[in-house]
């Protein structure tokens, strides 16, 4: 019963996060930066795994969200010159206000239907893009220059461009979101999301507005999402439609499957393995989409749970 | 040119790619219907065809019509047989699961895509039509290929439907879209079933893709534009209804001429998807189709 | 007395079946009231209108006063209508803990503790019998535990009127007795609504009988009056005593 251990749930992920903290000193630069980034794209992955984890809806359009904090984000600095911060909650506002109204139109379909109708408004979000090339420099994307990257609180100024400096931001992030992550999924909330999951009709009958439940996850996703899109176009500077394509509403699908759906810690794991996977492979063939293939379906056929998930099936019952 | 004969234009342009997509869409369809089983690799499918048919008349060489017409049979067997197998490694494990097959259907798509730019390459590549006889019109000369294009895929069509209405293989078919655990029952093997339909859901595509090829030409990314449109005919149709299939194909794909011809292809397809999206979510059977409630 | 349901004129039909046929129900705060009728009758469909699973075709329903036709379940739910499925429905993969805390938690809405959350299920669990099985998966209990459960989750929800579909069908005879104390005492304070097929279960609980046939109400009054009609005794023909 995971109500009785609340206090181990909560030492292992501090500690991942002071390993976290840990290696950002110790490893090469290379790898350094696509900690970073992997770090960024997690969060992706948790906004990705509160939807379809906890709730069991399987969106084929979640890149609509990540783009909708890249471009809010992006376009913000770039076209209307605000500063980092608001630029960042201008993304996650972004974010959020699509989620609503997909959540809105989409929730009124289930399963098939669902993921098809998510694939579709993502698709448009994609054109969308591409149409007005104008603003948002369409295939091409845009470069979020160096000196509007940079943050500053009355004296000092942190550069975003800075290794170390978006390093921390990336981990301060994460961290942030995976412990609201445990927050919402140890929470009387969290319980009836599950309980959607596992059986709508019957929560229905235990008193609870299943649509308006599904609908605020729906938001709470889209706006996790956006965080790690909005991020993504300040600590590295590129936005571009690609990661609006349907490939990058594929990818945290990847992620969360590989590493565990309904974990906390799975969308970190599953997006360090994937990361490692292709990083490896990369020596021997360009053909990563190949592996992107080879892994769905392997992950589908032997291990539905992913890695974290049958970790917590055989051994640690009480991880979150 | 005036308005008139360019929308006779449109409208000629509009019905070959009907023809072409109501082939792919019924076959995505079929399988829908049959096996509740939304291919995503669909396109893929339709993609090899077209790659196998450049590969299969550039080996036979010789006059244009032999090397079409070896790769008009032998290209939709070899894409049959791939759809077979990968039907019977992995589809039928996941006990046809509709989530999980769509995602291992999504992994197939990268799979396949990931091999043809492997063996076959960036570039896109022509195929040269059987015959290159024109027809002259008051206003334009227009192919004679297109135009059999259409007929062929009309004729395809229409023996298709007879298969499946007409014969004891289109019996089965529907005995085990109705209900499969009772067709089990009644001894229909299911599986093989489930299997040959598949099977047949790529072929159709295949030979869609080998009759478009000589017009346009074949490319590794090809797929992605035929499996967007046959998804909108399936759904403006009505999902699993043939006769809903066609008639949306048709409009479907004269829309596409006209409108492309009018607005920008990009506003095209964005209006289109946002209408299919509602279409979907406010009227989930479809145009065409009836409620079942 | 103020009644606390009525329904007036309740008719629901599946394409040109009235499964539930212009029906007049009063049911009366504090009393256990069974409703029996042959296979089809309209029983199942009835307390789905009344729980708000599905919508009438056409009549009303009131639950204390006030017009509940056109809310929805949820709705009925928080205003007290508890209703247990027929087949067993509890979320198999959770555990039982959380099965009866889904409930308890929406029950204590003002500022719900953990240990508030805590002590409401255990005090469900505790009346079932289950307080033993917490921590295990609900899919893993026995058939007539989990059929517990499902009551224990309606108790969770300290329901006013407690709707039981065929709540005895599948159990052992000791178990039956068990579940007839248990109603019993659930009775002491809501109304309990009872769709049963065991006679002898109705005849030992049921305060007044409700009796369907082809939709419509055949007959209704005390265990024994039932016992005696005529008309009932022709509707079971053969199917029981």
């Amino acid at each position: 019963m995971s109500e009785a251990s609340p206090a181990r749930a909560y030492a292992s992920h501090l500690g991942v996060m002071a390993l976290l903290f840990v290696l950002s000193f110790l490893l090469p630069e290379y790898y350094h930066g696509l900690l970073a980034r992997i770090m960024v794209l997690a969060v992706f992955a948790m906004g990705y795994n509160i939807l379809f984890g906890y709730v069991g809806l399987l969106s084929l359009g979640h890149a609509m969200f990540f783009g909708a904090g890249l471009y809010g984000a992006g376009l913000a600095v770039i076209q209307l010159g605000w500063s980092v911060p608001s630029a960042f909650l201008g993304g996650i506002g972004c974010g959020a206000v699509l989620a609503l109204a997909i959540g809105l139109l989409a929730l009124r379909t289930t399963g098939v239907a669902f993921m098809i109708v998510t694939m579709m408004f993502a698709q448009v979000f994609y054109l969308v893009i591409l149409y007005f090339a104008t603003w948002t420099g369409g295939d091409q994307g845009m470069v979020v220059p160096q000196p509007a990257r940079v943050l500053t609180f009355g004296a000092t100024a942190l550069d975003l461009t800075n290794p170390t400096v978006r390093y921390m931001t990336a981990l301060a992030l994460f961290s942030l979101v995976l412990l609201i992550t445990l927050a919402i999924v140890r929470s009387r909330y969290g319980r009836v999301l599950v309980a959607i999951r596992e059986n709508e009709e019957r929560t229905k009958m235990l008193g609870y507005d299943t649509f308006s439940n599904k609908l605020a996850a729906v938001v709470v996703s889209g706006a996790i999402c956006a965080a790690s899109g909005a991020a993504y176009a300040l600590l590295f500077g590129y936005v571009g439609s690609s990661f609006a394509s349907v490939q990058y509403s594929i990818l945290p699908l990847l992620w969360v499957l590989l590493g565990g759906a309904a974990t906390t810690l799975g969308p970190l794991i599953g997006t360090l393995f994937m990361y490692y996977v292709i990083d490896i492979t990369s020596g021997y063939t360009s053909a990563y989409l190949l592996i992107v293939g080879i892994a769905l379906i392997l992950l589908v056929l032997f291990f539905p749970k992913g890695i974290l998930g049958s970790i917590r099936q055989r051994w640690l019952g009480w991880l979150p | 040119m005036a308005f008139g004969p360019h929308l006779l234009l449109a409208a000629l342009e509009g019905l070959v790619t009907s023809a072409v997509l109501a082939l792919t869409a019924l076959g995505l369809s079929l399988v829908f219907g049959v096996m509740r089983v939304v291919n995503v690799a669909h396109g893929e499918f339709f993609m090899l065809g077209a790659v196998l048919a450049w590969a299969i008349t550039t080996a036979i060489g010789g006059h244009p019509a032999l090397g079409f017409l070896a790769a008009l049979v032998i290209a939709p067997l070899i894409v049959g047989a791939i759809a077979l197998v990968a039907e019977q490694l992995v589809l039928r494990r996941l006990n046809y699961n509709p989530e999980a097959t769509i995602v291992a259907t999504i992994g197939m798509l990268y799979i396949i895509q990931q091999l043809a730019l492997t063996f076959y390459g960036p570039e896109a590549r022509p195929v040269e039509p059987p015959f290159s006889y024109r027809i002259l019109l008051p206003w334009f000369g227009y192919s004679g290929y297109k135009l059999s294009v259409i007929a062929a895929s009309a004729l395809l069509l229409v023996a298709t439907w007879l298969v499946l209405t007409r014969t004891k293989i289109g019996l089965v078919m529907r005995a085990t879209q109705y209900d499969s655990e009772t067709a089990q029952a009644f001894g229909i093997p299911v599986d093989r079933v489930y299997g040959g339909v598949f099977a047949l859901g790529a072929m159709l595509a295949a030979v869609a893709a080998v009759l478009i090829v000589p017009i346009s030409q074949a490319h590794y990314l090809m797929g992605q534009d035929p499996l967007l449109l046959s998804f909108i005919v399936v759904i403006i149709g009505g999902l699993g209804s043939l006769r809903g299939t066609v008639v949306a194909a048709v409009l479907i794909g004269l829309s596409d001429g006209i409108i492309s011809m009018f607005f920008s292809p990009t506003l095209a397809k964005i209006i289109a998807t946002l209408l299919v999206a509602m279409v979907l979510v406010f009227r989930p059977q479809g145009l065409f189709g009836t409620a079942s409630r | 007395m103020m009644p606390l349901l009525i329904t007036k004129g309740l008719s629901r039909n599946f394409g040109g079946l009235r499964a539930v046929d212009n029906v007049d129900f009063t049911l009366m705060p504090g009393e256990i009231r069974a409703v029996i009728g042959p296979n089809g009758a309209g029983k199942t469909t009835f307390v789905s209108l009344v729980s708000g699973r599905i919508q009438p075709s056409s009549g009303m329903i009131v639950f204390d006063g006030a017009d509940i036709t056109s809310q929805p379940a949820y709705v009925r739910v928080r205003l007290g209508i508890a209703y247990t499925f027929q087949l067993t429905s509890v979320y198999a993969n959770l555990s039982v803990y959380a099965n009866v805390a889904l409930p308890a938690q929406l029950t204590l809405r003002h500022g719900p503790s953990k240990s508030a959350i805590q002590a409401a299920v255990m005090a469900a669990l505790e009346r079932t019998g289950l307080a033993d099985q917490a921590a295990m998966p609900a899919g893993q209990l026995s058939y007539g535990h989990q059929r517990l459960l499902e009551v224990a989750m309606g108790l969770a929800l300290k329901p006013r009127l407690l709707i039981l579909d065929e709540p005895t069908q599948g159990l052992a005879d000791g178990e039956i007795d068990n579940f007839i104390t248990l109603v019993r005492e659930i009775a002491k304070n809501a109304t309990v609504l009872l769709i049963e097929h065991n006679m002898p279960v109705v005849m030992h609980l049921a305060d007044r009988i409700t009796v369907f046939n082809a939709g419509k109400i055949l007959a209704e009054g005390a265990p024994e009056a039932i016992r005696e009609n005529a008309a009932v005794q022709e509707a079971y023909l053969g199917t029981a005593p």
